[in-house]
């Protein structure tokens, strides 16, 4: 049940969660907060920072590491004014050509009345288009646990990597297990079933880079993730914005595409 | 009258039948009359064939298949299919996938979850696509996206705009994030399409949830839907679950989306076509004018 262990890693409640990739990758992290239409998530940081000398737009899904921080992040499953938030940041970044990192980790957008009430489905799709066509490069990294439309709102990128032992799955193994076979018990099969680790994910193309781990020490992958994102920036800088945008749409637009169109 | 055996456990299978005989209507088949969930009255279905299939008691508003839907709205003889042979395979080799994707092609006629293709709504001619609810709840795998998606390429390329009716349970699981990619895909068509200044206008029908409520059903220009039509992110049944607490009554309907802003407005089935003939009329004005002023 290997694809299993991978779900207990991701979701280990030491593994390092968003804060700690945004302290020990970027300078000079300067949080930015609220939405302008309702609130402020704690579910999503976002800010700007240094990753080395380029000035970048973090946007971040962050748990929390105690039970208090825990509870005001809302486990790490954030609201649609959070999602509004991370747009708004985007936008920015692209009115000052910054590039953009979003770190991915939650279990899945938050289900509750006033995340329905404000319009979760909404938020969403509005992050889905919007990112497609942002004129600046966009590189996200699931860091944990990618939780379906949830994790996909940050995820339209030019570039998706995953670290070695997170998972990136279109629903939880639990309630595949529950939905599709009515027997929670069923949940480590269910999780071979839905390809939801990095592995997987990379052979199926739905990633285009796996960061290793070594979950004792985290220094490597910040070291790696630092001078990755630096060079793949870099490049991606000095392309045309309409190649750049071209290839974005591309790089979804071929899952499930047909050999010959129309 | 009151049988004899209606407080009488049955002993067999013969008796048994009795029961279940005296719990369901009254002898009459079921394709001469149906009971409508909404007000539990018996409505002949010659009555609801010729209102839209819309209670003509109560207004309550039955789902309807994909071509049926295609028939009220597209003028006569007008819609071309494209795409109509395209079916999913089982790419992550997910246990009885096949055999429920057959299934589905017996239940419903219809080889995916989604009829794409164009026609005209009173002389406009549009891209057209409507959901299949038949076929798997129209949940959206790699073939539903594909279809999706190529329509709204046509419509870009051939300056037409979209009309989507929607009816989905979300992504479909057995597709994993092959399924997951699609609302990203959908969403790449939507937007070029869009940024091409062309019109989309979306109906929400019952129901509309997950992973298409957060993605092409929620970004079109104009959001539309029909009556105490059921559109959510997360189902209430998966809501109830999580906060572990009864959910208003009407919560996630069409009615509370109006009320809350996120649809543009709320039309009975039998008002469809006239509104979208309104409001494609109302966007048919070419830019820069062209000399005979038509679409």
């Amino acid at each position: 049940m290997e694809a299993y262990k991978r779900v207990a890693l991701a979701r280990k409640k030491t593994r390092p969660t968003g804060q700690d990739f945004i302290d020990n990758i970027f300078t000079d992290f300067i949080e930015l907060h609220g939405d302008r239409c309702f609130g402020d998530d704690p579910a999503i940081i976002a800010g700007l920072g240094y990753l080395m000398d380029m000035p970048v737009t973090i946007i971040a899904q962050e748990r929390g590491n105690n039970t208090k921080s825990r509870i005001r992040r809302n486990f790490g499953s954030p609201h649609p004014e959070g999602y509004r938030k991370a747009l708004r940041q985007m936008h920015l970044a692209e009115k000052f050509n910054r590039p953009i990192v979003c770190l991915i980790d939650t279990s899945g957008a938050f289900c509750g009345i006033g995340a329905e009430e404000r319009g979760q489905g909404h938020a969403i799709a509005q992050n889905l288009m919007a990112m497609m066509s942002l004129k600046v490069p966009v590189i996200s990294v699931v860091i944990g646990e990618g939780g379906s439309g949830g994790a996909l709102a940050l995820g339209v990128a030019d570039e998706v990597w995953m670290l070695e032992n997170a998972i990136y799955s279109v629903i939880s193994p639990e309630g595949c297990a529950s939905i599709l076979w009515k027997d929670p018990s069923k949940t480590k099969e269910a999780a071979n079933c839905l390809k939801l680790t990095a592995q997987d994910l990379l052979e199926l193309d739905v990633i285009d880079k796996i960061i290793s781990e070594n979950h004792r020490d985290f220094k490597n992958v910040y070291q790696e993730l630092k001078l990755s994102l630096y060079k793949s920036f870099r490049k991606k800088q000095i392309i045309p914005t309409e190649t750049l945008t071209q290839n974005r749409y591309h790089r979804f637009r071929k899952f499930g595409a047909l050999e010959n169109k129309i | 009258m009151i049988s004899k055996g209606l407080f009488k456990k049955p002993k067999n299978e013969l008796e048994g039948h009795h029961r279940v005989k005296r719990q369901g209507d009254p002898a009459i088949p079921t394709e001469l009359c149906r009971s409508c969930p909404s007000c539990k009255q018996l409505i002949f279905t010659s009555d609801l064939d010729n209102n839209y299939q819309i209670c003509p008691k109560c207004g309550h508003h039955f789902r309807i298949n994909a071509r049926q839907r295609l028939n009220m709205i597209a003028d006569a003889n007008s819609f071309t299919e494209l795409h109509p042979d395209l079916a999913s395979i089982n790419r992550l080799e997910f246990p009885e996938y096949e055999e429920k994707l057959t299934q589905a092609t017996l239940f419903s006629h219809e080889k995916e979850g989604v009829i794409t293709g164009i026609g005209k709504i009173n002389g406009h001619e549009v891209a057209m696509f409507v959901m299949e609810v038949t076929f798997m709840m129209g949940s959206m795998g790699q073939v539903v996206g594909e279809k999706i998606t190529l329509l709204f390429e046509y419509a870009t390329a051939h300056r037409l705009p979209v009309i989507g009716f929607t009816v989905s349970g979300g992504a479909r699981m057995q597709e994993g994030m092959l399924a997951l990619m699609q609302m990203a895909k959908t969403s790449g068509g939507v937007k070029r399409h869009s940024d091409a200044g062309l019109l989309y206008i979306a109906l929400l029908t019952d129901p509309t949830t997950g992973g298409v409520t957060a993605s092409f059903a929620m970004e079109a220009d104009i959001i539309l839907a029909e009556p105490d039509a059921l559109i959510a992110f997360a189902g209430p049944r998966v809501i109830e679950q999580t906060i572990r607490q009864r959910l208003p009554k009407g919560f996630q309907k069409a009615e509370f989306l109006l009320e809350k802003g996120f649809i543009d407005g709320i039309v009975h089935r039998n008002l469809q076509k006239d509104t979208l003939t309104k409001l494609l009329a109302l966007h048919s004005i070419p830019k820069g004018g062209d000399e005979n002023g038509s679409i």
